[in-house]
Formats: structure tokens, C-alpha cells, sequence
């Protein structure tokens, strides 16, 4: 298309990001998101896997205004300009929470965890945070 | 480091970017632009508040494969093309007009 | 006494540790620990339970932040930054489980 497309040649790796942290506690659901952005610029073949509190980054509604901190979770619906189109959410660690497709904001695929543990087993590079 | 304008200080980092993303106004897009030798034209300002919505929506700065992507979509294919933004902002769409527009630097900018 | 969580019930084990030892008393979740006051959750039958014995209050501006302002299971009483001073304020101790 332009120039900035990648040259012929190089790999395409299956990399998978693994978030299973909750949003605010911890710097790990902030830092996990800036590394997919920083990998999309490697036209790798992406996705991202929620599990465990991990499902909770997509939560609808958040608000920090009172806790001030940065709402970093607009950035999730950044993704697709990225080309970054395959979310994958564990279906256990939502019920638990009692959650449903409905409370993420962003388009994702539902997976039980054999289907999530079969996708992460595809993988060549999985990285967890 | 800072600049000053009509008695009002604005803070920047190292490289020249807004601290406190919430004080940009146009005044201080001038006096960005005018330190990156830029001279802004209406097809500048269109850019810089493409990048204010964008940031406003998302929260970050996007990438300029990205940012090249959805000018297109967004203003036609005739603008969302490299050539295009390279001509208004020569050292780099996402460094410089991010830098004009009172963005962080974006993520993943090499 | 005033027992504060401020971890994930999903993640750790400090809530059940706190609902297991203490003897009625106040208990206030922050930060993470909010995420057992969410309606639905398998944490919600704990909570429920902890109810019987102690007074249940969640921060609100770590509520609003993780977006579960309009899921909080009923009966949690919500304080903001002031309240929590109050709390630490009333009661004669504080245990916080970190």
C-alpha cells in the first residue's frame, strides 16, 4: 500500500498476549497493552487472551476520575485500527465474575478454557502479563 | 523546560512534547509549530484536530501506519496517504503533529 | 475494628483469610479488593455472609474505576475518601490484609 509496509521475506510469528490482571491494582494490565500496541507495528499475527482478572480490563463503565489515575481502557477499542481483531475471553473467568459479553466494551470471542488452552497451545510465542 | 505565552507557562519534557496534556489551547500549537519549523495551514489544522479526536477517543497517540489509515477513511484516500502527511509534517506525521497537537509521543514510535 | 482488603478475592486469599478470622467489626474493601462487592460474583455468597456479623463498606472512587458503580451488591455501603478517614477514625483498630 505504502512504504510503510513491512519487506517480504520475514516470518509471521503466532503471538499471543495473555492478561490476567485487573486493570488498576497493578501496572501489568497498563504495560500488557502498550506491548500490543508496540507489536502491532511488527506485522506479527496477534491476539489477545483475557482470563482471570484479566476479564475485568474490558469492563464497561470505568470511571478514575476519583482515583486519579489514567482510564487507559478506551485504548482496548483502539485495537482494530491496529489490526489487532482477535480478543479472546474465557468464558469461566467471566461467569465467576459475573460478567457477559455484554459488560466488555469492545467485540470479543467467548472461549471455554479447552478452547482457549487449545488456541494458546497453536501458539509460537505466548507472553503473559 | 517551558514556554511562555501572554504570561501563561506551559510546561515540556525533554523533547519538546505538552507535560500536562489538558492545558494545549491554539496558542500553544503555534508556538509548537513555529519551534518545529512548521508553518500551519488549514490542512495542518485538520490533522492536529483529527489527532485531539483521535486521543480523545482512545487515549493514546496512534501510530502513524494507523493514524495514515484512519485519515483516510476519515478524509479521503487523497489525504490518508504518507506522501500527504509527510509534506505537512516533514520529520514524521506522528512526531510532529502529535508534538503540535499537545499529544504524548505515541506508543511504539521508534 | 475496621478490616481493610485491597487485593482481588479472584487473585488472593486475603478476604477469606479476613472473613475466616474476624470477629464481627467493620470491613472496607479498596482498590481490588472492590471487586468482591460485585453483584454476581462468585465473591457475592461471601460477602453476603460477611454481612451477617460485620458492617460492609467499598471505596467508591476504586468502585467507579473499575466500572461496577451500578453492579454493587445490595447492602455495601459506599464512602468516599473522607468516609474512609472516619472508619480508621472510629474504630479502635485497623487491620489491613495485604
Amino acid at each position: 500500500m505504502d512504504e510503510m509496509d513491512m519487506e517480504e521475506g520475514g516470518a509471521v510469528k503466532k503471538f499471543m498476549f495473555v492478561n490476567r490482571k485487573a486493570p488498576y491494582g497493578t501496572i501489568y494490565a497498563l504495560e500488557g497493552l502498550e506491548v500490543v500496541l508496540i507489536s502491532a507495528a511488527f506485522d506479527q499475527d496477534v491476539s489477545l487472551a483475557f482470563c482471570d482478572d484479566g476479564v475485568y480490563e474490558l469492563k464497561k463503565g470505568q470511571d478514575t476520575k476519583g482515583i486519579g489515575v489514567k482510564n487507559f481502557s478506551p485504548t482496548y477499542r483502539a485495537l482494530e485500527g491496529y489490526d489487532i481483531e482477535k480478543l479472546y475471553v474465557e468464558k469461566e473467568s467471566l461467569e465467576a465474575r459475573g460478567l457477559t459479553e455484554d459488560d466488555l466494551l469492545v467485540d470479543v470471542q467467548v472461549l471455554s478454557s479447552a478452547e482457549l488452552g487449545a488456541m494458546m497451545a497453536e501458539q509460537d510465542v505466548v507472553i503473559s502479563f | 523546560m517551558s514556554f511562555e505565552i501572554n504570561g501563561k507557562v506551559y510546561e515540556t519534557d525533554e523533547e519538546g512534547y505538552l507535560v500536562n496534556l489538558s492545558e494545549w489551547n491554539e496558542d500553544a500549537a503555534k508556538h509548537l509549530a513555529v519551534e518545529e519549523k512548521i508553518e500551519l495551514t488549514d490542512q495542518h489544522w485538520e490533522v492536529i484536530n483529527f489527532l485531539r479526536e483521535y486521543y480523545n477517543d482512545y487515549q493514546i497517540a496512534p501510530a502513524v501506519r494507523v493514524l495514515t489509515k484512519a485519515i483516510g477513511k476519515k478524509l479521503g484516500p487523497e489525504k490518508g496517504n504518507s506522501k500527504y502527511l509527510y509534506e505537512l509534517f516533514p520529520y514524521g506525521p506522528a512526531k510532529q503533529a502529535c508534538k503540535i497537537a499537545g499529544l504524548p509521543k505515541p506508543t511504539g514510535c521508534i | 475494628m475496621l478490616h481493610i482488603i485491597n487485593k482481588s478475592p479472584f487473585e488472593r486469599s486475603s478476604l477469606d483469610s479476613c472473613l475466616r478470622i474476624a470477629q464481627g467489626g467493620a470491613l472496607l474493601l479498596i482498590e481490588d479488593g472492590v471487586y468482591a462487592a460485585g453483584k454476581g460474583s462468585a465473591a457475592e455468597a461471601k460477602i453476603k455472609q460477611a454481612m451477617g456479623g460485620m458492617k460492609v463498606y467499598a471505596l467508591g472512587p476504586d468502585v467507579a474505576a473499575r466500572g461496577l458503580a451500578d453492579r454493587v451488591i445490595d447492602g455495601v455501603t459506599l464512602v468516599d475518601y473522607a468516609g474512609f478517614v472516619d472508619l480508621v477514625a472510629e474504630n479502635t483498630n485497623v487491620q489491613s490484609w495485604l
